[in-house]
């Protein structure tokens, strides 16, 4: 068991060893950001001490030696832009993106569970085909597109919600959030909409094919002929227990929510990480690239981590695959 | 975030939520957004913009770029080399703390050494020395004659040293550090989603307009004039020319238009022999005979740029800054379009048959820059210049385009590029574009066409190093003259910059394309 | 775009127990008439976009035909040459119709081209995997579990960030984001028809590795492979849009759907919806296509589902 955790930790840090290399020089061949940043009435002196100032001066492996010597301690570098530490700025989006996913995910759920089940219930009717139809063609939508277009109708045409941005934030749990308030509520439906519509295709399919299952089970059956109501059956019953691989699927999900929120945030302004990243490849803030890429990825294996280790916690035949393997 | 009471947040809310913003307030759009509150971190326009509410100068700069008395009553050289600052009495930092002397030594003292500073003042502050003559009177020496003291001089914002002493860009980005004079107060600063400010009633000259203005970068521009539509914001700044047409007709949106100081140019390689983007030529470079470039100039229509490209939202040019700056020369006309005279020049130097050129552009740094160059590049082509487009993201262009090449010299032959004279006056391009390429000496800085011609050089040093405004002008002039005839580098047009404004509002357009609050009007 | 995740596999037997492989699975495809219409739609997107500097109204990159003072002219208008916009023309004055089938040109070349690399690749990895076992295996298949735990657009934000911009990085960062599905999937049922004995006896007769590996092998793991490819090809063109419209994927030279929409992003609020709205719905509508003969697909080489 702890031989098995110490490899999956050595295993790890040689993943972000090898991604912190990847990024860090990959990064730092493209274009030199000094042009961007600098005063266009500069003279030459200035430059040569912009570039040094930004410690691009240094040879690109010394940069990394200096890049390394501070991760060690935490300290990911110092955004060009802001000239403020890369991670504080990072953390200060946390909070707008992990609000936007996490309503996103409710949206998902909320529609995609009954509209799921319905599709399951139902397979061979119009609706059910439809329903089916209808989450290929969620999944074909190209988000960003889908974006535009409601922004134009919405906001727009209609003029019924704010085009962009988030709205008024109130502090809850330490945290600045904005659907607590009408105004962030109001600047947060179409976002949350828009990133919702990925994730709502994977709830219909998921809740269809648990509905389908469960629909031949023998607990059903037996309900069934019970006489229950067949409202019942399908509230509690299959309910029930479609609802916990739905959900913990979408938590795993989570991830994979955050990341796409890139493209939401670009089209609606949203004040998030997303935005950062995009806004820092343009303006080639390197620090804040390595940063951002080196913490998600850091969050991703240990979320990996972590399941593995519950799984080998729960399931005994993955600890003996592993040291068959 | 965490630092603003929440009262006051409270207060925000409670006015939000009621749907009705009060006369007194102000939410503004704007492109871009300074990267920090620390006025002397970022030597760049949104954060000198942001930082110009909060503080003032000892000169300020109007909608003209013209000066005039800020913290600084008045001023005049006593000799070449030495000027006296005499300085406003009276007027107090947002603290309560009065403005003295000290303030303005500390500011100088710390403008060029803000620690990681990607654009540094140093530009401003070097060779100058300062003394306190008394708490009200400062002399400034320099080692050479310096004409632009005064413009130098109306970039800085003035810190207050008993809160700037110690002080990192982190605690004025906080709000700790940022206290100034200037008609606005800092409230907050949320990166990425608002800057944060209210009225400051105790402001030595006009008032401010606005109690409370929340200002928010909107960097996408349909969605920035999305905003204004849906009631988001009531002004935003940058609009862009595709939305120019139906904002007109629009009777919820006013359009406040001016000319600014920026000039679209093309650079030629002057310098090499066999130019790498130039083909068909048998390694020679056309571009170095003035007749080529004369060709090229005439094979453009500018007209038609301006009425298709730009909308109509521009104005073509004939030299380095429209009318009405100092220095433009008044002997400079534009050049016609003549596709046929320039083929017949093309001919007369031997070219008659063409040759390849391939012009390079930003693609997101000007308004419509790619566009412009695509329709360069048809114009080109029809006088028997086989040209080509290419386009990239300013963020690999502009270090291609100076230093691509080998030993660091510029990479391309053709560009597209734009210039503003941030001193409001032509020694500016003069001396960065049009100055042979000294690097000892800081001059042709940004002379990516490494165009150098002795008389010119001779001209605006001269001009560079006297007092006399007059004499200074007519030296401008003739350099200016000299240069665009020769085609040092071809001008295209004047961009015409575009705010809109709810009804109500309107903006009093600047020349340096800056959006301060203290330039909108009430109606 | 993120959902190729939960597919199943389709394990062997399913396929391998139908009498005539091809008849069935033909008529198991034409049950349903939206798979088939979705079929002709995409050969029909193909011919255009195989066929689009024949059949275009113009070359809308040709700097020569196109003349700004004909831009943003509204759907039918008819343009200085006497040429008529179907679509209307954007800034430039290009006809969008010719446009966006250049555009499909580039994204379907782009979405064909790293759906077959990665399927090269990822093929080749899978069956080395599943043939070898042991340590290889369990390597690579650490290597490919990692990389599908992360999502496909970050991988893709990392190596645009990392390679630049054009046509060649985007197609390898794609190859790069798709690889490990196809590893997985042909790992998984090479894993079965290893055990199996006709390749015991194309082992015993003392047949090459490569032999065994491409001739007998790879036949039989082709249908769910089949599945795969059909999804990620859907996948990797939107990825590609997704990343030109956020401005890191294809140089603006060369206009793919996705830039085609950014471009007309600008436009959004100015009533000339053409710009962005038509090339949006070529896109959406060869996503859609792809992905329902996929599902059909998917549905009929399913063991599970079949009735």
């Amino acid at each position: 068991m702890s031989v098995f955790i110490v490899r999956r930790l050595l295993q790890s840090l040689a993943v972000i060893v090898a991604m912190s290399l990847l990024v860090f020089f990959g990064v730092n061949v493209i274009g030199n950001p000094v042009d961007i940043l600098i005063n266009p009435e500069f003279d030459q002196e200035e430059l040569e001490r912009a570039i040094k100032a930004l410690g691009l001066d240094l040879p690109i492996w010394q940069q990394y030696l200096v890049f390394v010597e501070n991760a060690v301690k935490g300290d990911l570098g110092k955004s060009f832009v802001f000239g403020m530490p890369a991670i504080q700025l990072i953390v200060q989006r946390i909070p707008a993106t992990l609000e936007l996913a996490l309503a996103a995910m409710l949206i998902a759920i909320v529609f995609g569970i009954p509209l799921g089940m319905w599709a399951g219930l139902k397979p061979d009717s119009m609706v059910g085909k439809t329903i089916m139809g209808g989450s290929i063609l969620g999944f074909s939508l190209p988000t960003f597109w889908v974006g535009i277009m409601m922004i134009m109708v919405f906001a727009v045409m209609l003029g019924v919600l704010p085009a962009t941005g988030r709205g008024e934030t109130v502090e809850f749990l330490g945290m600045q959030v904005s659907f607590l308030t009408a105004d962030g509520l109001s600047h947060l439906l179409m976002p949350a909409l828009n990133l919702a519509l990925l994730k709502l295709a994977l709830v219909i399919r998921l809740a269809r094919a648990g509905t389908r299952e469960a629909a031949l089970q023998d607990y059903v059956k037996f309900a069934r002929a019970k006489g229950l109501s067949p409202r019942r059956i399908v509230m509690v019953h299959i309910l029930k227990n479609i609802l916990i691989p739905v959900v913990t699927v979408l938590g795993l999900e989570l991830g994979n929510v955050i990341a796409y929120s890139v493209v939401t945030e670009t089209v609606f302004a949203w004040p998030g990480m997303g935005k950062l990243i995009i806004d820092s490849m343009q303006l080639l803030d390197r620090p804040i690239i390595v940063a951002y890429l080196l913490m998600v990825v850091f969050l991703f294996i240990t979320i990996n981590l972590l399941v593995d280790i519950l799984y080998s916690v729960l399931d005994p035949r993955v600890r003996l695959q592993d040291v068959k393997g | 975030m965490k630092r603003i009471t929440l009262g006051l947040l409270g207060v925000v809310a409670a006015v939000l939520l009621a749907g009705t913003v009060g006369a007194a307030d102000l939410r503004v759009g704007l492109k871009l957004e300074p990267s920090s509150i620390d006025p002397h971190y970022h030597n760049l326009g949104p954060n000198n913009s942001a930082a110009r509410h909060i503080f003032d100068r000892l000169v300020h700069t109007n909608e003209k770029q013209q000066l005039g008395p800020g913290l600084a009553v008045s001023w005049k050289p006593l000799s070449d080399t030495v000027w006296e600052f005499k300085l406003r009495q009276g007027v107090k930092f947002h603290d309560g703390s009065p403005f003295t002397a000290d303030d303005v030594l500390f500011t100088f003292e710390r403008a060029p050494n803000v620690e990681a500073s990607p654009s540094s003042f140093a530009l401003y502050t070097k060779g100058k020395t300062l003394k306190k003559i008394d708490d009200f009177t400062i002399h400034i020496t320099t080692e050479r004659p310096y004409p632009l003291m005064p413009n130098d001089v109306s970039t800085l914002n003035i810190i207050s040293k008993k809160h700037g002493e110690g002080a990192k860009t982190a605690d004025y980005n906080s709000g700790k550090a940022a206290i100034g004079t200037g008609p606005y107060k800092f409230v907050e600063w949320v990166p990425g989603d608002r800057l944060v400010l209210e009225k400051n009633p105790d402001y030595w000259g006009e008032k401010a307009a606005f109690d409370h203005v929340v200002i928010k970068p909107i960097n996408s521009d349909p969605t920035r004039v999305a905003a204004l539509l849906a009631g988001d914001v009531d002004m935003i700044d940058q609009v862009p020319t595709a939305d120019i047409g139906h904002l007109k007709t629009n009777p919820e949106v006013v359009l406040s238009q001016g000319v600014s100081n920026r000039v679209i140019y093309l650079h030629l390689d002057h310098d090499r022999d066999d130019s790498p983007f130039v083909t068909g030529t048998g390694g020679k470079n056309p571009l170095k005979d003035v007749r080529v470039r004369k060709a090229i100039s005439k094979a453009i229509n500018r007209p038609a740029i301006v009425e298709k490209v730009m909308e109509g939202i521009a104005i073509p040019a004939g030299q380095l800054l429209p009318e009405g700056f100092f220095g433009v020369s008044p002997n400079l006309k534009v050049e016609a379009y003549d596709p046929e005279g320039a083929k017949k020049l093309l001919a007369e130097a031997g070219w008659g048959g063409g040759f390849g050129l391939t012009l390079h552009g930003p693609n997101d740094r000007y308004i419509n820059d790619d566009k412009i160059a695509q329709a360069i590049g048809q114009m080109l082509t029809r006088v028997g210049i086989e040209a080509k487009i290419e386009t990239m993201p300013r963020s690999v262009y502009f270090s291609r385009a100076s230093r691509g090449g080998p030993n660091k010299t510029p990479e391309f032959s053709f560009i597209l590029v734009g210039w503003g004279a941030g001193t409001g006056e032509a020694s500016s391009p003069l001396k960065s574009l049009l100055h042979t390429y000294d690097k000892a000496r800081g001059f042709g800085a940004s002379n990516r066409g490494r165009y150098s011609n002795p008389e010119v050089d001779k001209i605006i040093e001269d001009a560079l190093a006297t007092v006399d405004d007059a004499k200074r002008e007519k030296l401008l002039q003739k350099a200016t003259e000299i240069a665009i005839n020769d085609l040092g580098i071809i001008p295209l047009h004047y961009q015409v910059n575009t705010w809109a404004t709810r009804p109500g509002l309107a903006y009093t357009p600047r020349t340096d394309e800056a959006t301060l609050l203290m330039n909108v009007v009430k109606k | 775009m993120a959902t190729t995740e939960t597919f199943p596999v389709a394990s062997s037997e399913g396929v391998a127990q139908a009498e005539s492989p091809l008849k069935r699975f033909l008529s198991d495809y034409c049950d349903s008439k939206v798979a088939i219409g979705a079929l002709f739609v995409i050969m029909a997107i193909a011919f255009v976009a195989i066929f689009a500097p024949l059949i275009s109204p113009q070359n809308p990159y040709d700097l020569g035909e196109i003349d700004i003072l004909d831009g943003r002219q509204p759907p039918g208008s008819i343009g200085l040459t006497g040429m008529k916009f179907v679509l209307g023309t954007d800034d430039q004055g290009r006809d969008m119709l010719s446009a966006i089938f250049y555009g499909l040109r580039i994204s379907l070349a782009v979405g064909a081209m790293s759906g077959f690399l990665a399927l090269c690749l990822g093929m080749s990895i899978g069956l080395v995997a599943a043939y070898f076992g042991g340590r290889v295996d369990t390597i690579i298949m650490r290597i490919v579990d990692l990389q599908l735990s992360f999502p496909a657009i970050l991988v893709a934000l990392v190596l645009v960030a990392v390679l630049g911009k054009g046509v060649d990085k985007i197609i390898i960062a794609l190859v790069l984001v798709q690889w490990a599905y196809y590893a997985r999937t042909v790992r998984g049922s090479a894993l079965v028809e290893r055990e199996k004995e006709y390749i015991e006896a194309a082992i015993c007769l003392a047949l090459s590795h490569r032999r065994v590996v491409f001739r007998h092998m790879l036949p039989n793991v082709m249908p769910p492979l089949i599945v795969v490819v059909t999804v990620q090809v859907a996948h990797a063109i939107a990825l590609e849009a997704t990343l030109s419209f956020l401005g890191i994927g294809l140089p603006v030279t060369e206009p793919s759907l996705g830039l085609l929409i950014a471009t007309g992003f600008d436009y959004m609020l100015t009533g000339n919806y053409w710009i962005s709205f038509f090339p949006g719905i070529a896109l959406l509508i060869t996503i859609f296509s792809i992905n329902l003969v996929g599902d059909q697909l998917r549905d009929i080489l399913n063991p599970r589902l079949q009735k």
